[in-house]
């Protein structure tokens, strides 16, 4: 079979059984789109910003474990798309952007549409290709999948100049089985010696913790997670980009930890002996101040990627690997070791722990005759009976959903933890929707988050995708503010902004429902209503209490046993 | 301290910069890099010199080690090893100081490899520390340009850095 350069990339997609590509076209891309219009097997998903192609193709590779792929146009189409793989870079999500390029001859010359992608982009992948000669295409294509869904999975950028897909310049297509590349070499297996090391540290502890993050997801370990979890018997708590790995309405579940975890989760990990940690990365939201970081912890930490272990927290007992394999391992160790575990301290210590969790962190006034957005969550939650894939924007709505929606699923939640991209909610909810047509999909977003990648609801117009959305509207850039309230004496510098677009003729005029829900009493039925059209758009105004804050906070600079709660705690508590 | 990574690195282009941009990101210091293909024109020897706590250098170990293109690497202060540097001098030359910078040149184990009736190009190898005595012996008005190669090195003994 011969084939054009345009031809070879869309016959890869299809030999990787790729079913949707997110795109938006453009003169570098023109050949390619000639060559998709040709075939129907890969679905070419329209967008109306390439940051929407990105962060669609990145949910639904959150969503499903498969890699997301987008096909973007020189220039500024390739710019547009940083920011979406940036965001994926931060969360070691596999995509393969495929960005058009000026031709091979005209490169360097500053060109129409010319930019350096390559360049661009090399801080942000995990690796990147500039494909220079038709007969490096489908090699450099299998690569770019190869690269991106192994090891620490990522973003991989192909950047094809457009003399490459000449359509008048045909060589014969083989697609490689596999690829070996001398210097990637991503299957580690854990150590075992230090292996058995973790495990007699784990059994020998008094005040343990399972501190677990999202390589536990993207590493498909959730079921050996939740295993060795109720072997041991630990409190587990979670990052945020972890959350569904173990199921949130466990009773050994304590909440999410770090800047806005919960009292017991931070509390806990704070007095803790040994920690496991377990694909997590000791993120700077996580860990607050470094030097009073667990001063009496013992670390584990298993991570696939070895520049993860002691990066910024020293680790006693490094394991590089993959997580699911590990945990394997430790079960069968634990449940052969003859190390009697210290029943009576275990039973202490989650006295202890339950102590903390009568707190109640996250208790709100539940009588306020405006909406706290909490009760949204909550509500959210029921009404979807807690099956819902969520994703979310960045704010103080991601942090509330983070709280009150609780996740049992791994891949249910879908946020930008690293690098908190607004704008990434709505697309994502459009790529999460395609990849699960029979799942109810929220996007929790505010009313400036939403405003950042708006034009999708026209994509999820002409695609069909009926997600709902879900606007925390507090008429406040929430989250800024909550930082100004506390450190800047409520100087609300630019946090407010006093021309928000009337949501429900938005909508409507995008061709969906949208509804506007003022009073407690409104957002049962209007959930209720809301998800019973199983075929609409809708888009959900809530206008929540402007002045709510998110609780608990870790403020810059503190460290975990010194939070900010919205009721100081009794003295016995702490 | 001072430590030297010798990086075997895919000879692509943009090699180079995926690690000179590594080091700018995560703000490590690049004291000098020298960078050539090896014997196997697919491959390049990459020799980075830098400082840091033990803990920075583990943290550039492995991110280096994590740029897909590299293929191996050591950090030659772990073990014994000889380094040289390669260095070029022009100097200012009159009849008065002609013998005399020889003289010290030879000391040095230079070599003259330019001369003209008012300069000398001298070539000298060397650790750094001799290149820089040698410098320091000159008369600092009579030095035109010094131009360095910045380290390279490899392990003593039969072990070496290959595929
Ligand atoms: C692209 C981008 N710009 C700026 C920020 C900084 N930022 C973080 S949260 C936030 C406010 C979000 O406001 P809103 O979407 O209304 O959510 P709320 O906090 O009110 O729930 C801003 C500006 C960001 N995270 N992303
Ligand atoms: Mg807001």
């Amino acid at each position: 079979m011969k084939l054009s350069g345009g031809e070879i990339v869309v016959q890869s997609l299809i030999d990787e059984e790729v079913e949707f590509l997110f795109g938006y076209p453009g003169g570098a891309v023109l050949h390619l789109y000639d060559a998709i219009f040709h075939q129907q097997q890969v679905k070419h998903i329209l967008v109306r910003h390439e940051q929407g192609a990105v962060h669609a193709a990145d949910a639904y590779a959150r969503s499903t474990g498969k890699p997301g792929v987008v096909l973007v146009t020189s220039g500024p189409g390739a710019t547009n798309a940083v920011t979406g793989i940036a965001t994926a870079h931060l969360d070691s999500i596999p995509m393969v952007i495929i960005s058009g390029q000026v031709g091979t001859p005209v490169i360097g010359t500053d060109a129409f549409q010319e930019v350096d992608m390559v360049g661009i982009t090399r801080p942000c992948v995990k690796h990147n290709f500039l494909v220079k000669n038709i007969a490096d295409l489908a090699e450099t294509m299998k690569k770019a999948f190869y690269v991106a869904t192994t090891g620490r999975p990522g973003p991989v950028v192909v950047d094809v100049p457009k003399d490459i897909t000449d359509p008048s310049i045909k060589i014969p297509y083989i697609y490689p089985k596999e690829v070996v590349m001398r210097s990637y070499n991503p299957t580690v297996k854990g150590h075992s010696g230090q292996i058995k090391k973790a495990v007699e540290l784990l059994l020998n502890a008094k005040r343990p913790m399972i501190y677990s993050g999202g390589g536990v997801i993207l590493g498909e370990g959730s079921v050996e997670l939740i295993e060795f979890s109720k072997l041991l018997e630990f409190p587990v708590t979670s990052t945020l980009m972890g959350l569904g790995a173990y199921p949130a309405t466990d009773q050994q579940f304590v909440g999410m930890l770090g800047m806005h975890g919960t009292y017991e989760a931070n509390m806990s990990m704070h007095e803790s002996d040994v920690i496991i940690a377990i694909g997590a990365r000791f993120d700077d939201r996580v860990t607050g101040k470094l030097a009073e970081f667990c001063p009496y912890a013992k670390f584990i930490h298993i991570d696939i990627d070895p520049s993860s272990i002691s990066k910024t927290i020293q680790v006693d007992v490094p394991i590089v690997g993959q997580v699911k394999e590990v945990l394997r391992e430790m079960i069968v160790l634990i449940k052969n070791s003859k190390i009697v575990m210290d029943k009576k301290a275990l039973e202490a210590w989650w006295c202890q722990v339950n102590k903390w969790r009568d707190l109640h962190c996250l208790e709100y006034d539940r009588n306020s005759d405006i909406i706290k957005p909490q009760h949204v969550i909550e509500q959210l939650y029921e009404v979807t009976n807690g099956e819902a894939y969520v994703t979310s924007d960045v704010g103080q709505h991601q942090m509330f959903a983070a709280q009150f929606y609780h996740f049992d699923k791994p891949r249910r939640w879908i946020n930008s933890g690293g690098l908190g991209t607004m704008g990434f909610g709505l697309p994502a909810a459009l790529g999460v929707k395609l990849a699960h047509p029979n799942s109810d999909v929220a996007c929790i977003t505010g009313e400036a988050s939403i405003q950042m990648c708006i034009q999708e609801l026209a994509t999820a117009t002409q695609y069909r995708t009926p997600v709902k959305v879900i606007n925390l509207n507090n008429r406040y850039m929430g989250m800024v503010r909550q930082w100004q309230e506390f450190s800047y004496e409520s100087r609300y510098s630019e946090s407010y902004m006093d021309t928000i677009p009337n949501f429900v003729k938005l909508a409507e005029a995008y061709g969906h429902v949208g509804m506007q829900i003022e009073k407690p009493a409104d957002v049962r039925p209007a959930l209720e209503e809301a998800f019973a059209m199983k075929d609409r758009l809708v888009f959900m105004d809530f206008l929540t209490d402007r002045t709510e804050n998110v609780f608990p906070m870790i403020e810059a600079g503190k460290s975990h046993h010194d939070m900010r709660l919205r009721t100081s705690p009794d003295k016995e508590l702490s | 301290m001072r430590h030297i990574i010798s990086i075997l690195i895919e000879n692509e282009a943009g090699a180079l910069s995926r690690v000179a941009g590594l080091f700018s990101a995560r703000g490590y210091n690049i004291e000098s890099l020298t960078v050539a293909p090896t014997e196997d024109e697919t491959l390049s020897r990459m020799t980075v010199v830098t400082g840091g706590s033990d803990r920075v250098i583990e943290q550039i170990t492995k991110q280096l080690n994590k740029l897909i293109d590299v293929v191996k690497l050591i950090d030659l202060v772990e073990s014994t090893h000889v380094e040289r540097e390669l260095m070029m001098v022009k100097i200012k030359t009159s009849n008065e100081t002609r013998e005399e910078v020889k003289r010290l040149s030879d000391i040095f184990r230079g070599k003259i490899i330019d001369v003209t009736n008012t300069s000398y190009v001298i070539e000298m190898t060397g650790v750094s520390d001799k290149l820089d005595a040698f410098v320091a012996a000159l008369d600092n008005e009579t030095v035109i340009e010094v131009l360095r190669s910045g380290p390279m090195g490899m392990t003593r003994g039969e072990k070496g850095l290959h595929l």
